[in-house]
């Protein structure tokens, strides 16, 4: 059975992939260690982990505005994740999606999306619809 | 959204690949925030320090540079956020090359377009200072909650493309803070300690933003009985923007939005009590008395010239200990000053250094720490020791006086 998770219109292309779900907040410049492609912040709750081409699903953006030139910097390289899913994205991660061609949706009418998404779920996200699918392993 | 005639035509790309690039972000951005239309702005700030511009958006400035000067050029005055190097003080902070030719690229693809390189996030006091109801696009979130709060101007916090596409087109999408309903109070704070220096301010201010804890909300603040400085103001803001993410706050009495509670919406709203617990428990975080301190930091926000005055009155005539460095970050046009007066000589004669139009977290602070064997900081700044720790420091605060006696022991006293 698929799940449909309705979202506010976002920004980006359609994209498949494996989630990585976490409780937790989003900066581009203090949670990452954007070389090796991993969260590098002590205190996050995914450090240690790989971001590369997942599609992360975080509960809000947090930090400077710098995370809006990075984001492009870090997709330049090919060392990013594919989307980024919010409850509540803030304007400076929207303003960076947009330079940076990445996907992002936020504001899930069906409550929190850290909880209606486990990791390692395939998902489909559609960002002009505002859907994301959650892709039956069957 | 609604796009006028000449919008269009921007958007066609009939003015140019520049501002077609330009309003093609903000349609994206404006939709993502259900913005109706665009609204012009007076003037556009741009953060833009290659630690996080990188290669990639250098090549993109660079790209948008090599066009026509009629399409390449801003369309309102706009200014820059601090650089990453101080051109004229790099290699002795363990700086690279690389990275200073990144910033010289940044610097003259920037300088094509007809951006005036200001390097500082201190505009509010030193360039032109905005007016109540004034529309902007500003970038460096201190910037943006003074201007919003303490002017009552009226900017999102606005990334550095986007601050840059509002440069090329003189205007905005019409969301968030451009809008009358979103600048009512949400949260409702009462404090019931006055604070008295710089670094209380900022405590404050950390204390809010981190239990408003959002973009989407606006904390009103009741209970100040004093009238506080431009830099108290100036700290207040910029750790509450670094520790919720905050854009907008209201001090009853004092911010010209707010001349009573009413007037921001916040009677209905239930009052919160800030208590000393609440205070001390975030100093606490950032405490160490009888530390060993490697680097004491003023930045962030970069210094007044008031500021400058202070630390040049508390050290002159003194050095600071041969194992502790002293940075002072500035602006370019507070440092002209500063060095005229003579303020930049008293601090450096005592083993200081101040740098022009950088600030210390974005000049690639991880790196300069690990060239110089930094790890334990000390600083006023309520905002800098929050952010630090994700760079390989262990911040710690406390107020000017004690920052200053504390380079002169090499260790917290």
């Amino acid at each position: 059975m698929t799940t449909r998770l309705k979202c506010h219109p976002g920004i980006g292309s359609p994209v498949t992939g494996q989630a990585l779900v976490a409780d937790d907040n989003f900066s581009a410049r203090y949670d990452l260690d954007r070389i090796n492609g991993v969260f590098s912040r002590p205190q996050h709750i995914l450090v240690g982990q790989s971001y590369v081409d997942k599609i992360l699903v975080l509960n809000t953006a947090k930090g400077g505005v710098a995370s809006a030139w990075m984001l492009h910097e870090m997709k330049s390289r090919g060392v990013a994740p594919k989307a980024i899913l919010f409850n509540t994205a803030n304007t400076i991660l929207a303003q960076g999606a947009a330079l940076a061609d990445m996907t992002m949706c936020d504001r899930f009418v069906d409550g929190d999306i850290t909880r209606l998404i486990q990791t390692g779920d395939q998902l489909h996200v559609d960002p002009d619809n505002g859907v994301v699918t959650l892709i039956d392993p069957d | 959204m609604k796009l006028t005639e000449l919008e269009q035509a921007m958007l066609a790309g009939e003015m140019g690949v520049p501002k077609r690039w330009a309003m093609d972000h903000m349609c994206k951005v404006g939709r993502m925030f259900d913005a109706a239309d665009m609204v012009p702005v007076s003037q556009v700030h741009m953060m833009a320090d290659p630690e996080s511009v990188g290669e990639a958006g250098v090549a993109f400035l660079e790209h948008l540079a090599d066009h026509p000067d009629h399409q390449r050029r801003v369309a309102v005055p706009m200014i820059t956020d601090p650089r990453g190097v101080d051109l004229n003080y790099y290699s002795p902070l363990g700086q690279s090359e690389e990275m200073a030719n990144l910033d010289r690229r940044t610097i003259a693809a920037c300088s094509r377009m007809g951006i005036l390189m200001t390097n500082t996030c201190i505009n509010y006091q030193t360039i032109m200072p905005p007016v109540k109801g004034d529309h902007l696009a500003f970038g460096d979130t201190g910037v943006v909650i003074y201007c919003n709060s303490v002017l009552g101007a009226r900017s999102n916090f606005e990334g550095g493309p986007s601050a840059l596409a509002a440069g090329l087109t003189g205007r905005t999408p019409r969301y968030g803070l451009h809008l009358d309903e979103n600048r009512i109070a949400t949260k409702r704070y009462v404090v019931h300690q006055q604070p008295k220096g710089l670094t209380d301010w900022g405590v404050l201010g950390g204390v809010i933003g981190r239990l408003a804890g959002s973009y989407w909300e606006v904390p009103v603040i009741e209970g100040i009985t004093v009238t506080p400085t431009s830099d108290q103001l100036k700290h207040l803001g910029a750790a509450m923007a670094s520790f919720g993410s905050t854009p907008l706050f209201h001090l009853v009495g004092i911010t010209p939005e707010a001349p009573t509670l009413e007037a921001v919406g916040g009677t209905a709203l239930t009052a919160r009590d800030i208590t000393r617990a609440d205070l001390v428990g975030l100093r606490s975080g950032f405490g160490g008395k009888g530390d060993k301190v490697d680097v004491v930091v003023f930045a962030a926000p970069q210094l007044s010239l008031i500021e400058m005055q202070q630390v040049a009155d508390l050290i002159q005539g003194r050095h600071i200990h041969k194992n502790t460095a002293l940075i002072v970050c500035t602006s370019p046009a507070v440092y002209a000053d500063a060095r005229r007066l003579g303020l930049v000589a008293l601090i450096e004669d005592c083993g200081g250094k101040v740098l022009e139009g950088t600030c210390f977290y974005n000049q690639y602070a991880r790196e300069i720490g690990e060239a110089n064997g930094w790890k334990r900081l000390l600083s006023n700044s309520t905002k800098i020791v929050n952010i630090l720790g994700g760079y390989g420091y262990e911040p710690a605060l406390a107020d000017m006086e004690e920052c200053i006696e504390s380079a002169i022991a090499g260790e917290i006293v």
